[in-house]
């Protein structure tokens, strides 16, 4: 019951009029943030950081906070409309919210997207209110083989879910692997696959390679067929967003569903990205329509938009309670929180309580807002669309440009994007998938760190990963969705040989 | 390897997919071969430096071999592209490639004006008022949002330099 009342105590505090005039700014400015490519929620929290130092701390984490939401929203608008996903999680929603777009449908995909995100953050905010320290009890636990048998659990999936040939799925990761190893190994301080290049010292950056193999690739195919610009148009409005709410109770099941796989990858440090993955694999598997996957089903778009939103939302519960980041937007909030002067921690819900709950309290009404604000937007980002592609399409060019510049101030950064492109236009010519190769490089290193430090517990010896009941289910979890395809072509074989 | 597929004409498909392969594999073995000089046995701290992506590297070789052989096996006819198309895609590539190489020497906003320019008035076939509006309009609004809002240095070259921004 204290918990309730901390809570009510939080809204009275997020209902400031000055924080929520700060509330809808962040929402905004993420949104805007979320549908430029390159400026993704993690640097631009990053960017805005500094702006942030005057205001008192619950104001600041609130307007963040506020910004992450909105880029979590934004995402979606780009993947639906361009199929240039703005962010790493909104990957999984270009599958279906694209062909959706393309069929005249994009405010079904839209209302339905949005809609799902403020479900599956809602869920989430609801689960960090209850059940915080439980559950951050539970993952306290997870040691590095633990860890390293999520990562294998997310990766195994792609292989076995995926459309594409399955040797190319692993070809494609990786090289992704590959590609995050390069640089300044983390654990023995050695360089490794430089060649004596300087500029790789710091490794590739996934946010260049995003921008690249999605943003100039896509533009390139596009360019292939002629400049007829393929992006659907969009016209969203009450009556479509009415109906679109109408047809989304049928799928109560999969949102629970998505929900849930979003808690878990984010409160233990999968993160967004392959919570978003996963829960359109699962969808795409269970489905009736499953067959329909990937040509415009609205099921393919509340999947990852729910899971994605989801494990965005809980990626603050271990951030709050534990001071452990369960994703790179939660590491920049958490170092916020120590410029502050707040020491993370479950102390800070000691000591810190009108912080915390006040942070709650906002994720609430925050989401709520953001739902409001896009649905209320999204024709101002139609009226991008009526543009003409031989306009846009330099300005996306410079757009990417500058945003493959910002990350780390580097004009190589910039030539990299556009051989990532050239690279991005063939693999994905060829059928190779291009989603793991990006998750690759991000999960790389920690994937890493895990395999590592797990092998140094036991000496190198394997068995590590099935030493206990949980890491060895994660493990067989893996195991099962890598040869997925396998086994249900063996299972269809065996049933015809007995009929 | 120009064939088939009527009046048109252009790389066959089954082409690219060997190139790709093969372009893969030697990547795996580059990172084989990296991974060899930082040291893929255990040492004081534990697996060294090469460890991990050794096996990376490994499993790049062995992947790209059998898309290597599922690529010989299957031959459908189909082109990759036709010549036309790839000339379309070049006409993108070889701006965008000038545009960020002179990036570093004439910076960001000069080269974003000249290229959006070139794009909108060759490929997209607009009127210069049209043209010079957007190009020069883009960059200005760019480097309002950028510079003066989010305050992130964007290269900048001489020019600007001699403006004092």
């Amino acid at each position: 019951m204290e918990e309730l009342a901390n809570l009510f105590h939080g809204f009275a505090v997020a209902l400031q009029p000055y924080n929520i005039m700060l509330m809808i700014i962040g929402i905004t400015l993420g949104v805007i943030i979320g549908v430029l490519p390159g400026l993704g929620g993690a640097n631009g929290v990053a960017i805005l950081l500094p702006l942030t130092f005057s205001m008192p701390p619950t104001s600041a984490i609130i307007m963040l906070s506020c910004i992450y939401w909105g880029a979590l929203f934004g995402g979606a608008i780009t993947s639906i409309l361009f199929n240039i996903p703005g962010e790493p999680w909104s990957v999984a929603t270009t599958f279906d919210g694209y062909p959706m777009a393309q069929q005249g449908k994009p405010g079904e995909a839209l209302t339905a997207a949005f809609t799902s995100s403020f479900v599956g953050a809602l869920f989430a905010v609801i689960m960090i209110t209850l059940v915080a320290p439980l559950v951050a009890g539970f993952a306290l636990r997870f040691g590095p083989a633990e860890k390293f048998a999520v990562y294998f659990l997310a990766f195994c999936s792609f292989v076995g879910l995926s459309k594409e040939p399955p040797f190319k799925t692993i070809a494609a990761m990786m090289m992704g692997f590959a590609l995050a190893a390069v640089g300044l190994d983390s654990i023995t301080g050695q360089l490794r696959l430089t060649f004596g290049v300087t500029e790789l010292l710091n490794g590739f950056d996934f946010l260049i390679a995003v921008i690249g193999l999605f943003g100039i690739g896509e533009i390139l195919l596009t360019m292939e067929e002629g400049l007829a610009f393929r992006g659907g148009n969009a016209s969203i409005n009450l009556r479509v967003v009415l109906q679109t709410w109408r047809e989304l109770p049928a799928y109560w099941m999969t949102s629970l569903r998505s929900c849930l796989i979003g808690c878990w990858m984010g409160v233990t440090p999968a993160g967004a990205t392959p919570a978003s993955f996963m829960s359109y694999g699962i969808a795409k598997r269970l489905s009736r329509r499953g067959n329909n996957f990937g040509k415009g089903e609205i099921e393919g778009v509340i999947a990852p938009e729910t899971a994605a939103h989801a494990a965005g939302t809980s990626a603050l519960l271990p951030m709050l309670s534990l001071g452990v980041p369960g994703s790179p937007t939660a590491a920049v909030l958490l170092g916020g929180l120590l410029i502050w002067g707040l020491q993370p921690g479950p102390m800070l819900f000691v000591e810190q309580k009108e912080f915390v709950w006040g942070l709650i309290a906002s994720m609430y009404l925050g989401n709520l807002a953001g739902l409001i604000v896009v649905l209320t937007c999204v024709p101002i980002f139609a009226a991008i669309l009526r543009v003409p592609f031989g306009i846009i399409a330099p300005l996306i060019l410079v757009l990417c440009a500058i945003g493959a510049y910002s990350v780390h101030n580097s004009t190589f950064d910039v030539m990299l994007m556009l051989v990532f492109g050239v690279l991005g236009y063939l693999l994905k010519k060829c059928n190779y998938p291009l989603a793991p190769l990006v998750l690759a490089i991000v999960l790389g290193d920690k994937a890493e760190e895990a395999f590592r430090q797990s092998l140094l517990g036991s000496q190198g010896s394997l068995g590590i990963f099935f030493s206990n009941g949980l890491v060895s289910t994660i493990m067989a979890l893996g195991l099962v969705a890598l040869f997925w395809s396998a086994i249900q072509e063996g299972y269809s074989r065996l049933r015809t040989s007995m009929a | 390897m120009t064939e088939r597929s009527g009046s048109a004409s252009g790389p066959a498909h089954k082409t690219l997919e060997i190139g790709m392969a093969l372009l893969i594999g030697v990547f795996g073995l580059v990172v084989i071969f990296g991974s060899l000089k930082a040291g893929i046995n255990w040492g004081a701290e534990g697996p060294r430096a090469g460890f991990f992506p050794f096996y990376i590297g490994a499993a790049i070789v062995v992947a790209s071999a059998i898309n290597l052989w599922h690529a010989q096996r299957d031959d459908d006819g189909r082109l990759f592209a036709e010549w036309g198309q790839l000339r379309q895609v070049m006409s993108v590539v070889v701006p965008t490639a000038i545009y960020v190489g002179s990036m570093p020497f004439i910076g960001l906003y000069i080269a974003s004006m000249v290229f959006i320019a070139w794009f909108m008035r060759w490929l997209g076939g607009y009127r210069w008022l049209t043209v010079v509006a957007v190009a020069v309009g883009m960059p200005v609004l760019t480097y309002l949002i950028f510079e003066r809002w989010f305050l992130v240095p964007l290269p900048k070259g001489p020019l600007e330099e001699w403006l004092g921004l």
